[in-house]
């Protein structure tokens, strides 16, 4: 294979060596269904539980307000369809953001469907939910705020402590996905009021197709998947063991590391993002310059096509995302670069590049002179860059 | 997600620049859905296309699109040139995913506008030509930050 610069760990991340060493044996050797009585199966309950118990530490939660899923997906659906279905004696009322993951806005625009009513919070100009406007969108039928750790996109964190507050405040209840966040900033959901969070393994070096939602005890949602007894009877399905094993080997390993591993992400993050700036005209960084995930970089290049970007790096082996209409399947470009005020024909020119635990300096400077070429040869083509520059002169 | 040939116009895009004093320059698209194409081109007094160059702002079939849209023509009579389809530009790339048959569509559409503004520019009028619909160059403003 030819070398490969990874720099797109937002969309999924390497599993962990060690993580799957924890996992094999339970395909092989200790593959028990851990809802049996004899001491066989008993093993793969005892592994579950203490995946729990470090899952439940690393965000500051009890092992029994944590429920394995299958994703962030699942779990997003779950919290926001649950909520809704229990409590719309309450009301009928959700509030949530312009700039959330498709699994919390297309979820929201099935319940709408489905006699609720949602209010989609807008963001200023580097992607922060405007609390004035959260406030004010609170009624006395809301009965679930949901808002994103941090953005999967533009990498902005939220300001998820005082949310919390806010939502607590007014007895309303307070959901997070925290996908992207989980493993990169310190979580802790009594010291931020939050009632139900949403993850996701393979985010932080876990296996795809196991994710968690924490609820808060108390809180009186019911099953998604109806079946068996498995999580507390509130998600039925046989436990996927080795990922569930794997997970909590993927928390541990975050957590241990999360420190050393976040501030070398962050002087390579900003290396990358001021070089860029620095060295290629006609550019912007979208999000927070500081408030935001260590290991995201997001720019724009104007003049320029997010889809012809990404084919071009990949021919250099440096793979990356786009919010481009064309990466995203219709006309329109990303929602988040939208709502961050954005121009279509700019937002066409975005890419995201996000750091990993192996992202060196050198990669860095690869990647950056790689796009510096490559922006300049496809302005050369862009008849967008044409007709600046003869303005211009 | 594209064909081998796609890619080959992609990577090794053929005649992109473009031509001073051109007999006939022709943009289309829209840069808010993420495509625009100019083609220009160069038609001598017998009505061959000597040469055409083009620049894109799109994605990699956009720019494929246009880049085979140009050999299709290249050395044609007016005539031979307006047989040039977006079917055509497709069948000769191998296809194209079905979200990208537009640009195929966009690379005809700027063909016929190179060869509208040739013949308002010489006072002709080209059997078959109709107006192009896309052209933006007048109205587009670009937005600057």
């Amino acid at each position: 294979m030819k070398k490969m610069i990874y720099l797109d760990n937002a969309a999924t991340t390497r599993t962990a060596p060690e993580v799957v060493e924890a996992m094999l044996p339970y395909f092989s050797e200790l593959y028990g269904n851990a809802s049996t009585v004899y001491e066989f199966g008993g093993k793969s309950k005892e592994a579950v539980s203490k995946a729990r118990e470090t899952i439940a530490h690393a965000i500051g939660a009890k092992d029994n307000e944590i429920y394995f899923t299958a994703g962030g997906s699942e779990s997003d659906n779950w919290a926001l369809k649950a909520t809704a279905e229990a409590y719309r004696d309450k009301g009928k009322h959700i509030i949530t953001s312009k700039i959330e993951h498709h699994a919390i806005l297309h979820t929201c625009e099935w319940l709408e469907k489905n006699g609720f009513e949602v209010t989609y919070l807008d963001v200023d100009e580097f992607g922060v939910v405007k609390l004035e406007e959260l406030k004010k969108a609170i009624r006395p039928d809301t009965i679930l705020i949901s808002i994103m750790f941090a953005n999967n996109e533009i990498g902005t964190i939220e300001p998820v402590a005082e949310i919390g507050k806010i939502a607590r405040e007014h007895g309303v209840l307070f959901h997070t996905d925290a996908v992207q966040a989980f493993g990169q900033v310190p979580i802790n959901v009594d010291e931020l009021n939050i009632d139900m969070l949403s993850s996701s393994g393979h985010k932080l070096n876990g296996p795809k197709g196991i994710g968690f939602l924490y609820i808060r005890k108390g809180i009186k949602i019911r099953s998604f998947l109806h079946g068996g007894a498995q999580e507390r009877k509130r998600r039925a399905g046989t436990e996927n063991v080795p990922g569930i094993v794997g997970f909590g080997k993927a928390v541990e390993l975050a957590l241990a590391t999360m420190q050393e591993r976040t501030s070398r992400e962050i002087e390579l993050r900003d290396h990358l993002m001021n070089r860029v700036l620095k060295e290629i005209p006609f550019t912007r960084v979208n999000g927070d310059r500081t408030n935001r995930l260590p290991n995201n970089v997001n720019l724009c290049f104007q003049f320029v096509e997010g889809e012809s970007l990404l084919i071009m790096l990949d021919m250099k082996g440096i793979c990356g995302s786009s919010g481009s209409a064309c990466t995203s399947g219709s006309l329109d470009p990303s929602h988040v670069l939208l709502a961050i005020g954005l121009p279509h024909e700019i937002a066409h020119g975005s890419l995201r590049l996000t750091l990993g635990a192996d992202t060196t300096m050198e990669d860095i400077d690869y990647t950056v002179d790689a796009v510096k070429e490559i922006v300049t040869q496809l302005r050369e083509m862009s008849p967008l860059y044409e007709d600046f520059m003869k303005r211009s002169h | 997600m594209y064909s081998e040939k796609v890619m080959d116009h992609f990577k090794n895009p053929r005649n992109v620049g473009e031509i001073e004093n051109a007999s006939g320059v022709g943009t289309v698209g829209n840069a808010k859905c993420g495509d625009i194409m100019r083609i220009f081109l160069d038609i001598d007094a017998d009505g061959i296309i000597k040469d055409v160059k083009f620049k894109t702002f799109g994605c990699g079939a956009a720019v494929a699109t246009s880049s085979m849209a140009t050999e299709l023509v290249k050395g044609k009579t007016i005539q031979e040139a307006l047989q040039v389809t977006n079917k055509a530009v497709m069948e000769a790339l191998d296809g194209l995913p079905p979200v990208k048959v537009h640009c195929s569509l966009l690379a005809e559409e700027a063909i016929h506008a190179a060869l509208w503004d040739y013949a308002e520019k010489n006072g002709i009028k080209i059997e078959g030509l109709k107006k192009p619909v896309n052209d933006i160059s007048e109205e587009e403003e670009e937005e600057e930050y």
